[in-house]
């Protein structure tokens, strides 16, 4: 059944409409409908068959996913760090592009493209996507750009230009200056006229690059001086506007598609205030806390503003909404798909990629406006948490690292994945840190909100640091739960997001015994497949018998460069059995000696290797744990000790056990260095700034050098007080 | 529904007839015998009630000995007076029982020999003899480990110190274990130099001991945390690789005050022998240390480096059951008064795997109990008394000891004799002659010995049994073990009865030195062990024995007297 209508396929002229959405439940719309006047009379679709994906990482595999359900042959390309990861395994064509940067060579991959017999060029987002030349470039070599036409990204891509636009469709602006003249004195008083505070952005900027928030008429001059400089360094270009700050703004953007066929759909908006870094970590729709008649504003505007320019395909209308006034005002549009795209797919129940490449093809939407709200309101919420390769503590600087270990939820019609990463691959410095987007949908924000929790607390990644348990925190936070969202929401509940609990004892003595049983199993001939092996302890016994207790010296690892540096926990154990432990947990007192004799008990525990995982039965309760051994790697600065990472009632506890009393002495005392003591950067990364002289006092946590790498300014400090 | 014409054929089916000659000889086919049927045949049956009244006053009464010894070993454990104790911490250096905790592989069981030695034998308490002797896995390598206490008396040696350390060398020589000194020792005790210094068996033994185990390829490791002064200075010297912690280890021949006295040169024990001074300049030492800590690191991996065997035994069985029966009840079978017979059968189904023992002549001389069984795994010959010593019983021994060495299967003997059956059958039978057979196979054997006294070890029984002299690869006491050359009551009647002048408090004197305080403190035996610990500690000097490097020897028996 299936091989027949694979092999009708091409001589059909529409897909049957079920490949089009992700659940089966849909099919009220069997046929287009009113809202499709032309159909009937222009039946010119051309039939994709073969694509040509040029992306990377999650998008990739999103876009194949969707291709490949609907037989159409997808080509992916990669370079040479990429040869392994998975989209470029995913797909039996493959092409190299060699170095790293070959994802933006537009020219050479529509040449691939038409090398290869691919029809259509899907650009993913970022890379090429929002290209204005590429897409003009394939439409000349007669391969089919996936997006919108390119008139349409290009009136877009200026934002001074696009603000143009939407003044004169009707569409709200931020008040602000956007013109030519970029003398200071006149931008200033721009800024006067505005009302502080204002902020300053580069043209052709995004990203948070080259953007700048002026408070007030003095400090004006110095921050335009440097968002130009920064605007000149990432786009070459320093040409700024000046806009209206808003305080306690909120980022809602509303998905919009289009047809060739002059229909334009609004499919929901999106929320995404919660952002660090000008970038989104959470968004959800629909947006809480909304007015339903500023939420259809909200959409009318938006499909306006894709009309007005003529648009096809995907896109989304940014709009920054003031929570004070309730107004909102247009920022930018999209001209792709977007990252956080599965949030309106889990909320509609379509796929957005099915309808992309049904525009491709030139057919006309199969949806009206009113069965997208009616799908909403019958499937309710959805959350997208992304899940990145990042250190929260550490200013969210990106992490990179092999992924020792990953497990993931378990996906359902409600739980949905999209990763670009497996177990073992690597998340290198030269793409973006995403590991995963994870999303979740429930009929209600609450539920919905309670699920992510959930699902966040069964995702265990250990190699690079990841912002997982941060999510934690913000899903778990009472504001966020009341839906008091706004871009500065991060900031402001900063206490909430970023302190520190307490580790509990049981912890630490999982960690301790974790430890001791995933390095010792199976390394002693004591422990033969026999079923009593001979650990235990002979003799009369008492006090004084061999062996006596050992200690483990743990420390919880806190990036965070100013928290204070952990007293250390002493667990004492001493293996009584082949599977027993007695146990005693103590704080070290202030000189490292003569430590705190906690209370001391038995613990009956047994290892999994294969699942590595700990199960321990306490005096009073049963605890599971999930442990896994980051070996020291003298190579990467984030791991210069052995560490342990411990997934525990669903949180994530790291913990180290110190190196021994005479580490420092035998290997530092000569030739070596102390890694603790000195800065290393924690991936390749080009100096910006060195900000203290040779020979300088610093004290500890000072600023010493500003680095760039994965497009992100980071600072290195001073681990303690010394001098260079 | 079969059809009429089918019936009539079965009725007109000629009727079998039975032939009577068949039915008298029936065939007997070769049935097939699960594996679990004839593992029946030896799978040892209990009768022990442990509500029984017999039963819990033999479990008290043993408590209480255990509980003594207990007490006895806690405080020994101790080892040197407290301020001793806090004097050596506070120098930084750490405690010996915790240099060998650090030392041996974590999970792993440590196998301590003569815990108590030196117990109430001198004026002043020297607990353990100032030194802990015993076996324990390194890098997965079981080795010989001998650590001096400088907290008991500095850590000198006593005559039973001397004893102590040459006992585990001999150990580690018979067994092929590679050893490894934490030296911290004052050197010889200067009052007891009569009986430390001069004999084959003292001080100068050690060394000869160390210059021959290097030569039979057995490793020798020391590790110098203290003061090795004069003959001591020849342990680290003398060892194949050796470690010193600096600012805490010294090696000289003399000491600071020697040294002024004989040359009148001043200098510090630092300068004179310190880490420094032999790692960097003399050459003395291999490695430097800058704690024990670290030293025993050091230690650690010089064992990993020495490429030693350490497969276990080929013949030992990857898997193993434990006992069907807790060892724990042991307590409660044995009980304290030696004058009841034992349960032998009860005591070996707690000691062996699956409690299966293949009895050998289980209906000939049935006093000495003679089979085949595992221990962890292990293959194991057992000789267990189980009453006096006949002829009988002498020979089949002898016999059992024959097949056990053509064999290659270890022995255990299982003591609990009060001697040779005496008194006119008995010589007529030639009780002395079939003895003398049982000795002569016991001293001859190659295979390794492995010895625990239960109850009573008098008399040649003792030497029958594979005693001290036999050189068992080891020996341990149960509490309730005795050893004289007779009970202290006969000892008495027949001093009575030879016409002497009896001491008084003679019987007492000899019931208390029968006991195994006294024969454990003198070094009698390797140690006591906790009854129910018997099969790990077994199994730990089997695998000793029988795993890692093996020296095979062949087993030549002297003349029978037939």
């Amino acid at each position: 059944m299936r091989s027949l209508a694979r092999t009708k396929r091409p001589l059909l002229p529409t897909i049957p409409p079920s490949t089009l959405t992700r659940t089966p439940k849909w099919n009220s719309t069997t046929t287009p409908t009113t809202n499709q006047p032309n159909s009937a009379s222009t039946p010119t679709y051309t039939p994709l068959h073969s694509i040509l994906i040029a992306n990377r990482g999650e998008i990739a595999l999103r876009v194949t996913r969707t291709a490949s359900a609907q037989g159409i042959r997808t080509t992916t390309l990669y370079t040479d760090p990429d040869a392994h990861s998975q989209h470029a395994l995913s797909s039996p064509f493959a092409l190299n592009l060699g170095s790293t940067d070959q994802y933006l060579n537009g020219a050479r991959i529509i040449t691939l493209a038409k090398e290869h017999n691919c029809q259509a060029i899907h650009p993913g987002y970022g890379f090429l996507s929002e290209n204005a030349g590429f897409a003009k470039a394939c439409e000349a070599e007669g391969v089919k750009f996936i997006g919108p036409p390119w008139k349409a990204i290009e009136a877009m891509g200026d934002k001074a230009r696009s603000k143009e636009i939407m003044g004169k469709a009707g569409v709200p602006c931020i008040p602000g200056y956007h013109g030519g003249n970029q003398d200071p004195a006149f931008l200033a008083q721009q800024a006067e006229s505005i009302g502080y505070p204002v902020l300053l952005k580069a043209v052709k900027g995004g990203g948070g690059k080259g953007m700048r928030i002026v408070r007030d008429a003095s400090e004006f001059d110095q921050r335009l001086d440097s968002a130009k400089s920064e605007a000149r360094s990432s786009f070459g270009d320093e040409v700024m506007l000046v806009e209206k700050y808003i305080l306690t703004p909120r980022h809602i953007e509303v998905q919009i598609f289009a047809d060739a066929h002059g229909n334009c759909l609004a499919l929901g908006e999106r929320d995404c205030s919660i952002q660090r870094r000008h970038q989104k970590i959470l968004e959800e729709s629909p947006a809480p806390n909304l007015a339903e008649e500023i939420r259809q504003d909200l959409w009318e505007k938006a499909r306006q503003a894709a009309l007005a320019v003529g648009y096809q395909g995907a896109g989304t209308v940014e709009f920054i909404f003031d929570n004070e006034t309730g107004q909102f005002f247009f920022m930018e549009m999209n001209t792709r798909l977007q990252v956080e795209h599965p949030v309106t797919e889990m909320v509609t129940g379509l796929d957005l990629v099915a309808w992309q490449f049904l525009v491709a093809e030139g057919k006309p939407l199969p949806l009206t406006q009113a069965e997208v709200e009616q799908r909403i309101k019958d499937r309710g919420h959805a959350i997208e948490a992304r899940i990145y390769a990042e250190d929260p503590s550490r200013d969210f600087a990106p992490s990179t690292g092999t992924l020792l270990h990953l497990r993931t939820p378990t996906t359902s019609e409600t739980v949905r994945i999209d990763a670009g990463f497996v177990q073992g691959d690597e998340v290198s410095a030269h793409y973006d840190p995403m590991i995963a987007k994870l999303i979740v949908s429930a009929p209600s924000r609450e539920q919905t909100l309670r699920k992510m929790v959930q699902v966040l607390e069964e995702y265990e990644v250990v190699g690079p640091v990841t912002n997982i348990e941060f999510l934690k925190r913000v899903c778990g936070s009472p504001a966020f739960g009341r839906g008091e969202v706004e871009t500065g929401f991060i900031r402001k509940f900063e206490g909430e997001l970023f302190g520190r609990g307490e580790v509990a004892g049981e912890v630490w003595v999982q960690g301790a015994i974790g430890l001791w049983e995933a390095e010792q199993r199976g390394h002693s001939g004591g422990d033969v497949s026999g079923s009593g092996g001979t650990q235990q302890i002979l003799g009369f016994g008492g006090s004084g018998a061999i062996p006596q207790a050992r200690e483990f010296r743990l420390v919880e690892v806190i990036s965070d460069p100013l928290a204070a540096s952990p007293t250390p926990t002493i667990v004492k154990l001493v293996k009584t059995g082949p599977s027993t432990f007695e146990v005693s947990v103590g704080r070290e007192d202030g000189e490292g000696e003569g430590e705190g004799e906690g209370e001391s008990y038995t613990v009956t525990s047994s290892w999994n290797p294969s699942t590595n995982t700990l199960r321990s039965f306490f005096p009073g309760t049963r605890l599971d744990t999930t442990i896994i051994l980051t070996p020291p790697s003298p190579s990467s600065p984030n791991s210069s000790q052995l560490t342990l990472s411990l997934f525990h009632h669903g949180a994530l506890y790291t913990l180290s056990p110190l190196p021994p009393r005479w580490a420092s002495k035998a290997l530092f005392g000569g030739s070596h260095e102390d890694p603790t003591h000195s800065v290393v950067t924690p991936m390749p990364c080009k100096i910006l700034r060195v900000e203290v002289p040779v020979g300088d006092v610093v004290k500890r946590g000072q600023v010493l050098v500003v680095v760039e790498s994965m497009k992100m300014e980071m600072v290195l400090r001073a681990p303690g007080r010394g001098c260079g | 529904m079969a059809t009429p014409i089918f019936t009539r054929t079965l009725r007109y089916l000629p009727r079998r007839t039975k032939h009577p000659a068949q039915r008298l000889h029936p065939r007997t086919l070769a049935t097939y015998t699960s594996p679990h049927q004839a593992a029946q045949l030896s799978i040892l049956p209990t009768t022990v009630d442990p509500n029984s009244q017999t039963y819990r006053d033999n479990a008290a009464a043993m408590g209480q000995l255990n509980a003594n010894l207990t007490r006895l070993h806690a405080e020994a454990a101790k080892g040197g007076p407290e301020k001793a104790r806090q004097k050596h911490i506070q120098r930084g250096k750490m405690l010996v029982r915790d240099r060998v905790t650090a030392l041996i592989d974590p999970g792993t069981s440590f196998l301590e020999l003569s815990a108590l030695a030196g117990h109430g034998v001198y004026e002043e308490e020297v607990a353990g003899a100032g030194i802990v002797t015993g076996i324990g896995e390194v890098e997965g390598v079981m080795c010989m480990i001998v650590a001096n206490d400088s907290t008991v008396k500095g850590g000198t040696y006593y005559p039973l110190t001397v004893r102590k350390h040459l006992r585990a060398q001999e150990i580690a020589q018979q067994n092929r274990l590679p050893c490894l000194y934490l030296v911290d020792s004052g050197g010889a005790n200067l009052p007891h130099q009569a009986d430390v210094f001069p004999d084959r068996d003292h001080f100068g033994r050690i060394f000869y001991n160390q210059a021959r185990m290097s030569a039979q390829g057995i490793p020798q490791i020391s590790v110098v945390m203290g003061p090795c002064t004069a003959g001591g200075a020849y342990v680290p010297s003398m060892s194949d690789e050796s470690i010193i912690v600096q600012e805490q280890g010294t090696v000289f021949l003399a000491g600071p005050p020697l040294v002024k006295a004989a040359t009148g040169e001043e200098v510090s024990a630092e300068d004179l022998g310190g880490g420094k001074l032999h790692s960097e300049v003399s050459g003395v030492t291999d490695y430097l240390a800058v704690d024990d800590a670290h030293a025993l690191v050091l230690a650690r991996r010089c064992i990993a480096n020495l490429n030693y065997p350490i497969s276990p035994s080929s013949s030992q069985k990857q898997s193993w059951k434990e006992p069907l029966y807790p060892p724990t009840e042991l307590d409660g079978l044995v009980g304290t008064n030696l004058k009841q017979s034992l349960p032998m059968h009860e005591i070996i189904a707690r000691l062996v795997d699956g409690s299966a023992f293949a009895e050998f002549k289980p209906l000939y001389g049935s006093t000495l109990l003679t089979g085949f069984a595992h221990i962890q795994g292990h293959p194991v010959g057992i000789i267990a008394n189980n009453g006096i010593l006949f002829s009988e019983s002498s020979l089949k021994g002898a016999h059992f000891i024959q097949l056990c060495c053509k064999r290659k299967i270890p022995l255990v003997f299982l003591q609990n004799i009060s001697g040779f059956m005496v008194g006119k059958d008995a010589e007529r039978g030639g009780i002395a002659k079939n003895g003398a057979k049982l000795v002569t196979a016991v001293a001859c054997a190659e295979v390794p010995k492995f010895t625990v006294l239960i109850g009573s070890s008098a008399g040649a029984g003792n030497y029958g049994m594979c005693g001290r002299a036999y050189s068992p690869r080891f020996l341990w006491s149960w509490p309730t073990a005795r050893t004289s050359v007779m009970g202290a009551e006969q000892l008495e009647a027949v001093m009575k009865a030879v016409g002497r002048k009896v001491d008084v408090g003679l019987k007492e004197r000899i019931e208390r030195e029968s006991q195994v305080e006294f024969g454990t403190a003198r070094l009698w035996d390797d140690g006591v062990v906790v009854p129910s610990q018997t099969r790990q500690v077994l199994g730990m000097g089997l695998r000793a024995a029988m795993g890692g490097s093996v020296e095979e020897k062949k087993t030549e028996f002297g003349v029978f007297r037939m």
